[in-house]
């Protein structure tokens, strides 16, 4: 390339002088048609993604009317009737699905057909809207794959959402033609509406060898635990009607039943309910007496009252599903769509993703020989518990309910979570509404452990230049019985630390640890060094802190491990004049922070910090110098929940050789900065995880009137 | 003409370019032009007509659902019960709920018979259930059996096989085809299929049993119990091996294993190619052949060398040292390693396809082991490489609250069974998925109370709620005098001056009928008096009164002021699940003696918060009456003074942490001549206050006379019970008192929230 552009460079000033102008303009159009081609190659070649997901030219654009016939022989195989026996380690062939870093399965969908028997007759609906959404959620979501060769999960274009809809033995057959079909090894089928009259079987009669199924309806002797996924029967109306969240809280009837083709042995014990407890209970049935214009599907009656359906729903604290021909049931989906708490009265029932879902926390499950006992039964759950399960409803159908995709995209996850257990989803994740996501935490450190004393704890002291200074706190530091390692983050580049000679003599191993950049940051870094769970931050300029006082804080995050425990406290205060928060160092009667100046915590603390801190705080920390140690107390209280512990009383932190008082905290401009902290990270965080108390740690004995000699920790508060 | 040429060339090759970038779809599907593009993903069609299509089902089908009058639910039951029994049983077609509803979820043992004995871990189990709450010893009144036949071993080469066990069962009248049985196993099946064959028809019977595969377990019926070795002590149990949580959490070696190699048989498949995930370095998988008598007949060539590196690890040393520990099965799915390796904090990595998880009903093992597929072996180094630091530190944790929390004990195991088919018979009062899986566990979860997690004082900060505001003050009055002492006057009007007292409730335990209600001072909370029943363990009683969570438990000899009770109040908000109160004592090892001491000296440590002035969480109370065996309470209503002790027990056992003291104002000598108490003998807890200070440890003063010292030899001996009873000692120390942030602080009174704690 070089070459030739050296070559065209001697040519060319010698070409352009020669030329006529007709010649000119031609070549500059031509030159500049070229640049645009060029360009517009640029385009396409670094924009690529947005081609793609146009989906224009990818996806087909064709009329259903125009899929393939496939016309089966009458003597085409059957598979099996498959086996009850059937689990992921039997009949589902694992390698297929490979190891890989995403721990995602790939999932092929065979393409659209169209299947006739002999004589032409179609063998079921081409294809259902329902079945079709699905499939077009599994085709965008990134399990998908078009390479038949690296599928993990095969799904049939076969539609049997509703075995009422197709013939089964023409359809078993086209099962079995399907190019991978294999014995329905790793083939997923979803169905909703089970067997037909007049046994109604619990789950899809079409034979299907060992193909596994998503089904709505499953009954304990028909589900393959581990295997199957039991799902929802999905109901259209979540798709027509918009019913806005309810707040939780009583409403109007304390139980309804919506359903209309009750059996009546159940409608009678139902009305004997609603005879014995009046009108909080209601008992609808369908409207014999409508107009033709209203679907009959909309509306519900009790005597002559007509109601909006699934609007009334709304109106209801418990709404009871009950079984009918079959055990799933689309109500269960309006139900939980109006954030009514269901009471599912279908024994033997497998609720829908049961596997992932704790239904517990959402409904409640009555067996059927308990149906008269049902209104005391709900009677007995606390009103707060209640309010929870109906917002814990509605999360589930908002979730995993309302249209196909969620449905789809659940139950692919569930075999996913089979496959890569390491990288399961969690009951959490599952199961918490975002609001409890929200305002609930879960400690990282939650297993109450009080570590053992014999460890110790290392001492971080960051420091620039105090050298003199530096050196009287580590001989203070180092009197402390429990101090097993001393560690000085060097944050001066400019400056070497001092000679080894130089460095006081103490009993425990010292190191010098130099730094890149002078950050403050530094100071949280989890150094290997660090071999401690407990880590003592120190500034070089504590000198005032006793021996006694020392080993007591240490004593103190022994018992709270998961908390900052430190000196000097700091509070936060909402400033109604400017609407703000505001830092606060006076003598307060509450904290809500300690100062990492001294102050004990445990080293997975530093980790969070170093890694996992929020936003830009870290460098925005950097950039100000300033206010570490609040973003510390931000993270931990955010992690944990939890308050910090401040030990021993108040002290003046003056050191002797500094100007400032208390270190910086007294200039006002540097509690206004201190106070513009506060509110940066409350913004970041989204919160204000910092949790005010009003008492302190002091040793058992403190101030007691007792020998001091007889007392662990006598030299405490001593100024 | 050489320039006209270019010309015409450059014209053509710009043409070529407007075309193709410019000239529509079409081009793009031929391969040669497109390249990449060409392997885009062929995605699901949008059909151009699919506005069109119909729904699977039209709404009134979907809401008819199918021809009613067809089988009526009586019908069905019935039918059921014909169809679904022994090998497809279920709890609603073999499991009889009327036995449970009139007296509850009681459960019968067998009379244990001459001539046949059991096992020592059958023993185990059958006294654990004797010491449970559900025993009882009345059939009639059953709703859960248990057989004194020894069912453990049913692996009939073994020395333990009990023969003819299908003729004994035969005789019982109680035996009702298995109804309402529960029958535990270890072992079943023997060389060399080792099937899940008991020997013996269980009928209609739970079966938990070890080392259950997923394909003859009965769903919801069935219940899968982990293997334990015969020295698995009764109760109590050690403790997990986890003292800290270190981090990075990694430890020496990444993944261990070391064990036999079955050369021949079934679980040969896996056990055989262990030896490949071996690398010296973070893997240590050692395999032995030494096995069996006749190994070296099936003896390879590995044999040789892997036996030599066998021995140079030890297993406890891998144990302690390695973050996952691979349990792989062995003749059959369980094997003790699964308990060993959980109690490590050894994060168990399970090979035993097809093996239903110990209580998977309950407990989500996804959070505390890896559940590896044995065909996947070669890819579990990978995997477990991958796991997140952050992950494994939760995976240890979860492991070492799951091994207290179910697995320690033979008792703890047997409860968890018990609990588990409890719920199941009252679906509507049972433990969600949560409860079971978070700390302190399910056993302690009792849902009879609440099946509300705010309602709990364990989930306030998962549940994102706080404890509410307010308290109940609850004072015992024994007072013999038939009107209402100083004290007790003094202390109700300290108590109702609290901003956050909600009500008084006086738990009148005298002979004596309580004073009429014009006697009573006026206060501006409510005033409740409960007429005792004059035990001890009355004072923890559930009583429906109390309805705040906060319980400020109280003696009517008690001095308080509003200040201290107002601080300790906040300060319990913040640690709702311990007691939080004012005067302590605390335990110690006496190892002259080899037992537990007691002292109420005044020592740098506290272990006990008198509970004669103390706030606690109201659930206390149903776990002293309800979760505590019915035996405990009888040993404390027995002893003089000890019921608090038990309540201090019963919390450290719960939380694994030590209460909490709170400021006391100085008080001046405290009326230690021990006021007229009933006549009965039943002492309260000794006077809060101040003793007179001495050396921690020694032996009680002499100056205090026989009943102190008396009394103080009861509390000891009541400790050492407690602890023999938990088969630990619960009780944990803690070293700080909590004081109002500027207590004693250089610095104006006026500045001071709770100045009147200093004076």
């Amino acid at each position: 390339i070089m070459c030739a552009s050296a070559k065209y460079n001697t040519r060319g000033p010698a070409l352009i002088p020669r030329m006529k102008t007709k010649h000119r303009i031609y070549y500059i159009t031509l030159f500049s048609i070229v640049l645009l081609g060029l360009i517009a190659t640029g385009m396409f070649q670094f924009w690529p993604h947005s081609i793609e997901s146009s989906n224009d030219w990818t996806v087909e654009k064709r009329s259903i009317h125009d899929v393939p016939v496939v016309r089966l022989p009458a003597d085409s195989p059957i598979p099996e009737r498959g086996a009850l026996s059937c689990r992921m380690h039997t009949c589902f062939d694992v390698y297929r699905c490979g190891f890989n870093p995403k721990n995602k399965i790939k999932v092929y969908i065979y393409s659209l057909k169209k299947y006739v028997d002999e004589y032409g007759t179609s063998v079921s609906n081409t294809i259902s809207r329902e079945y079709n959404e699905l499939l077009t959620a599994i085709s965008d979501s990134e399990f998908y794959t078009d390479d038949v060769n690296r599928a993990c999960l095969f799904v049939p274009s076969i539609d049997v959402l509703n075995q009422n809809a197709l013939r089964i033995k023409e359809t078993a057959q086209a099962l079995a033609q399907l190019s991978r079909w294999d014995r329905g090894t790793n083939h997923l089928l979803f169905n909703m509406l089970p067997g037909g009259p007049p046994d109604y079987n619990t789950a899809l009669d079409v034979p299907r060898d060992r193909a596994l199924l998503a089904g709505g309806g499953f009954s304990t002797w028909t589900y393959r635990q581990g295997y199957d996924v039991s799902i929802p029967v999905y109901s259209p109306l979540s798709g027509e009607v918009d019913l806005p969240e309810r707040g939780p809280g009583p409403r109007r009837y304390f139980i309804l039943s919506s359903q209309m083709a009750l059996h009546p042995e159940y409608r009678l014990e139902l009305e004997a309910l609603q005879a014995e407890n009046g009108e909080s209970v209601l008992i609808l049935d369908k409207c014999t007496n409508l107009s033709d214009e209203a679907p009959v599907v909309r509306k519900r009656c009790y005597k002559n009252q007509v109601f909006d359906y699934p609007q009334v729903l709304q109106e209801s604290t418990f709404c009871v599903v009950l079984r009918g021909a079959r055990l799933g049931q689309a109500v269960l989906s309006d139900v939980l769509q109006a954030g009514c708490v269901p009471v599912i009265i279908a024994d033997s029932y497998i609720l829908p993703f049961s596997e992932v879902l704790d239904w517990k926390r959402a409904s409640v499950v009555i067996p059927e020989e308990k149906m008269p006992e049902m209104y005391s039964i709900l009677q007995s759950i606390p009103q707060r518990q209640i309010e929870e399960m109906q917002r814990q409803a509605r999360w589930f159908w908002e979730a995993y309910f309302r249209s196909m995709k969620a449905i789809a995209l659940a139950t692919l996850q569930i075999i996913n979570d089979r496959i890569y257990p390491y990288a399961a989803i969690s009951y959490e994740e599952w199961n918490d509404p975002p609001a409890v996501k929200w305002s609930s935490v879960s400690n990282p450190l939650f297993l109450p452990l009080i570590p053992p004393q014999s460890q110790g704890f290392t001492a971080i002291v960051l420091t620039y230049d105090r050298v003199e200074s530096l050196f009287r706190v580590i001989t203070e530091v180092s009197k402390v019985p429990s101090l097993s390692k001393l560690l000085v983050v060097w944050n001066n580049q400019n400056k070497n630390p001092p000679e080894d000679s130089l460095w006081p003599k103490i009993r425990v191993p010292l190191k010098v640890v130099r730094t890149a950049e002078n950050k403050l940051s530094n100071r949280f870094f989890p150094y290997d060094e660090i071999e401690t769970e407990a880590v003592l931050a120190i500034d070089d300029d504590i000198i005032m802190l006793t021996s006694d006082e020392l080993q007591f804080g240490y004593e103190v995050w022994r018992e709270f491990p998961d908390r900052l425990v430190g000196y000097p406290g700091r509070l936060h205060l909402w400033d109604h004049e400017m609407n703000k928060w505001k830092y606060e160092s006076e003598w307060t009667n509450e904290v809500s922070m300690v100062l990492t100046g001294a102050a004990f915590y445990h080293k997975y603390f530093n980790y969070l910090y170093t890694y996992k801190m929020p936003g830009d705080i870290k460098n925005w920390v950097d950039a100000h110098m300033n206010c570490e140690d609040i973003a510390m107390n931000f993270l931990v209280a955010n992690v944990t929940g939890k308050s910090v512990i401040k030990v021993t009383p108040r002290k003046k932190f003056k050191c002797p050789e500094c100007t400032a008082i208390d270190g910086l905290s007294l200039d006002q401009t540097h509690m206004v900065e201190r106070s513009e902290c506060i509110n940066k990270f409350a913004s970041v965080f989204g919160t204000m995880p910092l949790k005010v108390v009003e008492h302190r740690a002091d040793p058992v004995l403190y101030k007691d009137d007792f020998p001091e000699k007889l007392k662990s920790f006598p030299n405490i508060g001593s100024l | 003409m050489q320039t006209r040429k270019k010309y015409i060339f450059l014209t053509f090759l710009a043409s070529c370019l407007l075309v193709f970038f410019f000239g529509g779809d079409q081009l793009r599907h031929f391969a040669f032009f497109s390249g990449r593009k060409a392997k885009a993903r062929r995605h699901w069609p949008h059909w151009t007509d699919r506005s069109l299509l119909k729904s699977f089902a039209d709404p009134e089908e979907l809401q008819r659902d199918g021809d009613p009058s067809l089988l009526s639910p009586r019908e069905r039951q019935a039918a059921w019960l014909s169809v679904y029994k022994s090998s497809r049983c279920r709890m609603e077609t073999c499991f009889d709920f009327s036995r449970c509803e009139k007296h509850g979820f009681k459960v019968f043992t067998y009379p244990r018979e001459r001539g046949q004995p059991v096992s020592e871990s059958y023993g185990k189990i059958l006294s654990s259930i004797e010491r449970s709450r559900y025993h009882t010893l009345n059939p009639e009144e059953a709703c859960l059996f248990v057989l004194s036949i020894d069912t453990l071993d049913r692996d009939h080469l073994s020395g333990q096989y009990v023969r003819n066990v299908d003729e004994k069962i035969r005789g019982f009248p109680l035996w009702n085809g298995g109804r309402n049985h529960l029958i535990f196993n270890l072992y079943s099946g023997t060389w060399p299929s080792y099937t899940g064959d008991l020997g013996f028809d269980i009928g209609q019977a739970i079966l938990a049993k070890a080392s259950f595969d997923t394909e003859s377990f009965r769903p919801g019926f069935d219940i899968s119990i982990p293997l334990f070795p015969k020295d698995h002590p009764q109760r109590g149990g050690e403790r997990g091996w986890l003292y800290q949580d270190s981090v990075p959490p990694k430890k020496k070696y990444l993944l261990v294993f070391k064990g036999k190699r079955y050369l021949t048989g079934i679980g040969s498949g896996t056990r055989n190619a262990l030896h490949h995930i071996h690398n010296g370095k973070d893997i240590i998988s050692l395999t032995t052949c030494k096995h069996g008598k006749d190994w070296e007949k099936h003896k390879d060539t590995r044999c040789d060398k892997d036996n030599v590196d066998y021995e140079k690890f030890d297993y406890q040393e891998l144990l302690h040292n390695s973050t996952f520990c691979i349990v792989p099965r062995g003749r059959r799915l369980g094997s003790f390693r699964f308990l060993e390796a959980l109690q490590a904090a050894c994060i168990p990595v399970l090979l035993s396809d097809g093996w239903e998880l110990p209580f998977a009903e309950a407990i989500d093992w996804g959070k505390a082991a890896v559940v590896g597929s044995e065909r996947l072996l070669l890819q579990i180094p990978s995997a477990v490489r991958c796991i997140h630091p952050e992950r494994v530190l939760a995976f240890q944790q979860q492991t070492q609250f799951l091994w207290d929390a179910y697995f320690s004990s033979v008792d703890k195991i047997v409860h968890t069974t018990l609990e588990i088919i409890k719920d199941r018979l009252f679906p509507h009062r049972s433990r969600s998925r949560f409860l079971w899986n978070a700390l302190p566990g399910g056993l302690l979860v009792l849902p009879d109370f609440s099946t509300h997690l705010g309602d709990f004082p364990f989930y306030y900060l998962q549940h994102g709620s706080s404890p509410s505001k307010k308290f109940t003050a609850f004072i015992r009055a024994v007072s013999q005098a038939g009107s209402l002492s100083q004290p007790i006057l003094r202390l109700i009007q300290a108590v109702s001056g609290s901003q956050y007292c909600a009500q008084i409730l006086v738990l009148w335990s005298c002979e004596k009928p309580p004073p009429p209600s014009w006697k009573w001072p006026q206060t501006t909370v409510p005033l409740t008096i409960i007429q005792g029943r004059r035990k001890l363990s009355d004072r923890f009683f559930p009583f429906e009164a109390i309805q705040t969570d906060a319980v400020l438990s109280l003696d009517e000899h008690t001095s308080l002021s509003t200040s201290e009770v107002d601080f300790a109040f906040v300060v319990w908000r913040s640690f709702p699940e311990r007691i939080v109160g004012f005067p302590t004592q605390s335990h110690f090892w006496d190892p002259e003696q080899g037992r537990w001491g007691y002292t109420s000296k005044w020592t740098n440590e506290l272990s006990i918060v008198l509970t004669a002035a103390a706030f606690y969480h109201r659930y206390y109370h149903s776990l002293f009456t309800e979760y505590l065996p019915a035996g405990l309470r009888e040993l404390v209503d027995g002893l003089a003074a000890c019921e608090d002790i038990l309540m201090n027990v019963l919390v450290a056992a719960v939380t694994k942490l030590p209460p909490i003291k709170v400021t006391q104002r100085k008080q001046h000598k405290e009326v230690l001549a021990q006021q007229a108490e009933c006549r009965d003998g039943a002492a309260g807890t000794p006077p809060p206050g101040q003793r007179s200070p001495s050396a921690p440890h020694s032996a009680p003063a002499q100056s205090k006379g026989s009943a102190g010292s008396r009394r103080f030899s009861q509390r000891q001996d009541c400790l050492n019970q407690l602890a023999d009873w938990f088969g630990y000692m619960p009780l944990v120390s803690s070293q700080l008192r909590l004081d109002p942030v500027l207590f004693k602080d250089q610095v104006s009174v006026l500045r001071k929230k709770y100045p009147r704690l200093e004076k």
